[in-house]
């Protein structure tokens, strides 16, 4: 054994420094891994893998999106699972590090052998594995991230995006902005990464005139004031904020706290009510103030959502989902709107898993989800075909009303990431039982 | 692996009477550190290289991973154990690193990985000087906030230049793999682990000697008592400045190996738990031996895979099982101080020398910090 490698090791080492003069830089030839394979399925399973921070910084309000997603896929199980094949969800944790999510991406491609992955969470730390899950052909299906890139079929044809992104979210604001509240002065708040300058390309195309500050805030740095003061002194009645939950929640106390009070239209990223309220009582006993009305404050906030409302009592879906959280989550959380983004999730992969069909290979699942129609718990319609991999196509405009069901303001519209339309959108949402997402 | 064992105090004058045939042992710690710490880091690389033979590209990964967490960290060894200056803030220069790759690779893709990665030496070097001076007047606690608020504010400059650095999603690139020549011998993965490993072992190499040397005695002259040393004529400021450009040199390395293996740099990859992790795992190792490095570079890696997996083989409630490796680590690290105050390193030595005491129970135990080349100016 020793007195072969250490020739070849020799060898390397010399190969290694010959060739080091050549560029560091990649020279790609791009051969199409094979998709006629079925790894990670067997007679009676299939491993669908995912990464998400379930530590650090990101885990507070994104760890639950994996409990929701695992609470479906129990119930999928326990009612047959999908053709007789259970789903085993492996979930590891990257704690939102791209360098973790290289490898357990690595990890579960190779070690664990699965079959998809299914909503791998973040930008900064998916974009850095895409490359690598197209090169080893395993489905990369509805990333969670509203970043453009995962809309690139022609560059990245295994990869799907989830949901709506940032510049459409944007451009349906903007337009509701412009012809609702035409002489409001606006200003936007939003993330100084791609979430802010996806966002301000939408809004420009119609707020650009209304427009009287744009500030941005570094997710690191939890002093917002200086922001606020700054679109206070601008005079802005409307601050769109294209923010993470963390950062509406502060962005709306410390309005609050200077007596400035604009009309905040909130992303979906930023605007899980359910997670606001809880941010908002934490960081309110964290300055010491332990008797804020957080429901007041939140109350008449505006924001765009795709996907019904846990406080949508009366929605089949939501309904369903409850029914699943309480029997099969692994958790002593209360239900979010971020859970309920899992399980959406999930019951798609499912729905997609269906329609593969019993003879399930990597090809099949992509023809499946290139053809599948995807009426479902969403408010609009979600793209997959061919040559459109975007996800949930657009948004409803909302207003949160304390401790009733949100207002709708605007039904579901949709629009593209350029400079199209923002047209109205025909959905029918069909009710849990007309959707086959698990049996025989 | 590397045998550094020889150079890891100062040797309060403990001459063993020394034993009339030398062993094989004794005879190549005799050989001179120049031809013993290359022969020893050839040795390691088949070492490396053969493991990758046996093994997966997840585990080639985390090879690599060993490979320059124990670059980073023995450089910190050097600064920490030999002379004495706690640095808090060392990711900052494993994040110069891996940001100097990351713009070389994506504007000079053209130039070959040994230029990047003397590039990368060369401005890790001179954040080094501008550091090192500014705090080389600063002592224990002093030094340690500044080096912390370092770490801190360093990676902030990414949303500064996002046009430049990428903002908060940084920079990703792929960089190239095994040469087509011996495609079908070597994966990628494995080529890469070797190339981390290769630029390692040369830091390695370098630094043993330096340790073993005139600086490396100034340092741990240094460590040991700061006026004796000035008072023996030591110049302290600028043997201070220099423990911290090679310590920073290294840490830039790292970076680079890290930026090369990944293919990407971000911010949040070196936030401080980065600069107090290299500490830890150095204090878990064994302050004051390069294999403490090693060591602590091993727990740092695979600890966390370990735990995960027990975690999920007890399949434990997901809260806890989630936090369950850093709690492991940290209740690791606290046993390893209250138990062996110098670290794993101490832990394996003292069972190596009850093991040879058990076999050649008749001769006093062979003096192990003092040998002929160290010995010699």
């Amino acid at each position: 054994m020793r007195s072969r490698i250490a020739p070849a090791a020799g060898l390397m080492a010399a190969v290694l420094l010959a060739t080091s003069c050549g560029g560091a830089g990649e020279v790609r030839d791009d051969a199409a891994a094979d998709l006629d394979v079925s790894t990670g399925v067997t007679e009676d399973s299939i491993k669908i893998g995912s990464h998400q921070p379930l530590t650090g910084p990101a885990a507070p309000g994104y760890s639950q999106i994996s409990i929701g997603a695992g609470a479906v896929f129990d119930y999928v199980n326990e009612n047959g699972g999908v053709h007789g094949r259970e789903i085993d969800y492996v979930v590891k944790d990257d704690a939102y590090d791209p360098a973790r999510t290289i490898e357990v991406t690595r990890d579960l491609v190779h070690n664990e052998e699965i079959f998809a992955m299914l909503g791998g969470l973040g930008t900064p730390t998916h974009s850095k594995v895409v490359d690598f899950l197209d090169e080893e052909g395993v489905p990369d299906l509805f990333v969670s991230s509203g970043a453009l890139m995962w809309n690139q079929p022609d560059k990245y044809p295994l990869t799907f995006g989830y949901q709506v992104d940032y510049t459409k979210e944007a451009k349906i604001q903007g337009k509701y902005i412009a012809e609702n509240m035409p002489d409001a002065k606006v200003g936007y708040l939003h993330q100084n990464d791609d979430v802010g300058t996806d966002s301000e390309a939408g809004l420009e195309q119609y707020v650009a005139e209304q427009r009287v500050a744009v500030e941005s805030y570094d997710p690191g740095n939890t002093d917002i004031s200086p922001q606020i003061a700054s679109l206070e002194e601008a005079g802005a009645d409307v601050v769109v904020c294209s923010c993470i939950p963390a950062f509406t929640a502060l962005s709306i106390l410390e309005s609050q706290r200077i007596g400035y009070e604009p009309q905040f239209v909130v992303s979906t990223i930023g605007a899980d009510t359910a997670t606001l309220t809880g941010l908002l009582s934490e960081f309110a006993a964290q300055a010491g103030n332990e008797d804020v009305p957080v429901e007041q404050l939140l109350d008449g906030m505006i924001y765009t959502g795709y996907l019904p409302a846990i406080t949508r009592q009366d929605d089949p879906w939501i309904q369903l989902y409850s029914r699943i959280y309480e029997e099969y989550a692994d958790s002593d959380r209360p239900m979010t709107n971020t859970t309920v983004y899992g399980m959406v999730q999930a019951t798609q992969m499912a729905r997609a898993l269906m329609s593969a069909g019993e003879d399930l290979t990597r090809q099949s699942l992509l023809d499946a989800v290139h053809t599948q129609d995807w009426a479902g718990p969403g408010y609009v319609p979600f793209a997959s075909t061919e040559d459109d991999h975007g996800g949930y196509a657009g948004a409803q405009v909302l207003r949160f009303r304390a401790g009733e069901a949100p207002e709708t303001l605007q039904e579901a519209m949709v629009t593209d990431s350029a400079g199209g339309e923002v047209t109205a959108a025909e959905v029918e949402r069909p009710a849990p039982e007309d959707i086959t997402f698990y049996g025989e | 692996m590397v045998s550094l064992r020889n150079h890891e105090s100062t040797g309060r004058g403990e001459d063993a009477p020394r034993t009339p045939a030398p062993s094989a042992a004794d005879r190549w710690r005799a050989l001179p550190a120049l031809v013993r710490f290359p022969l020893a880091a050839a040795a390691a690389f088949v070492a490396v290289v053969a493991l990758t033979f046996v093994t997966g590209p997840t585990a080639d990964l985390r090879l690599g991973s060993v490979g320059y967490y124990m670059l980073a960290i023995a450089g910190l060894q050097l600064l920490i154990g030999y002379s004495g200056q706690v640095s808090l803030g060392h990711g900052a220069f494993m994040f110069i690193g891996a940001y100097t790759m990351a713009l070389l690779v994506l504007n000079v893709p053209a130039l070959p990985l040994w230029a990047n990665m003397l590039v990368t030496v060369a401005v890790a070097c001179v954040a080094g000087v501008l550091v090192g001076a500014a705090t080389a007047r600063l002592h224990g606690p002093y030094l340690a906030g500044a080096t912390l608020a370092l770490a801190v504010g360093l990676p902030s400059l990414t949303v500064r230049f996002p046009e430049l650095l990428g903002g908060s999603n940084g920079l990703a690139f792929s960089t190239r793999g095994a040469p087509a020549a011996l495609a079908g011998v070597v994966t990628t993965s494995q080529w890469q682990a070797a190339a981390v490993w290769l630029t390692t072992l040369v830091g390695l190499v370098l630094l043993a000697t330096i340790s073993a040397g005139r600086l490396g005695r100034r340092m741990r002259a240094l460590r040991d008592d700061e006026s004796a040393a000035a008072l023996a004529g030591i110049p302290v400021g600028r043997t201070k400045v220099a423990a911290f450009v090679i310590s920073a040199a290294c840490g830039g390395l790292a970076g680079a190996g890290q930026a090369y293996l990944l293919g990407t740099a971000t911010p949040s990859s070196f936030t401080v738990t980065l600069s107090l992790s290299l500490l830890a795992a150095l204090v878990l190792g064994g302050l004051g031996s390069m294999w403490g490095a090693f060591l602590g570079a091993v727990a740092l890696v695979y600890v966390e895979v370990w735990v995960e997996d027990l975690a999920h083989v007890l399949t434990l409630g997901t809260n806890v099982s989630n936090n369950l490796p850093i709690v492991f680590f940290g209740v690791l690290l606290i046993l390893v101080i209250l138990i062996r105050p110098d670290g794993l390193h101490g832990m394996f030595r003292s069972l190596a020398d009850l093991v040879r005491r058990g076999r050649r129970p008749a001769e006093p135990a062979p003096a192990r910090s003092r040998t002929p080349s160290t010995a010699r100016e």
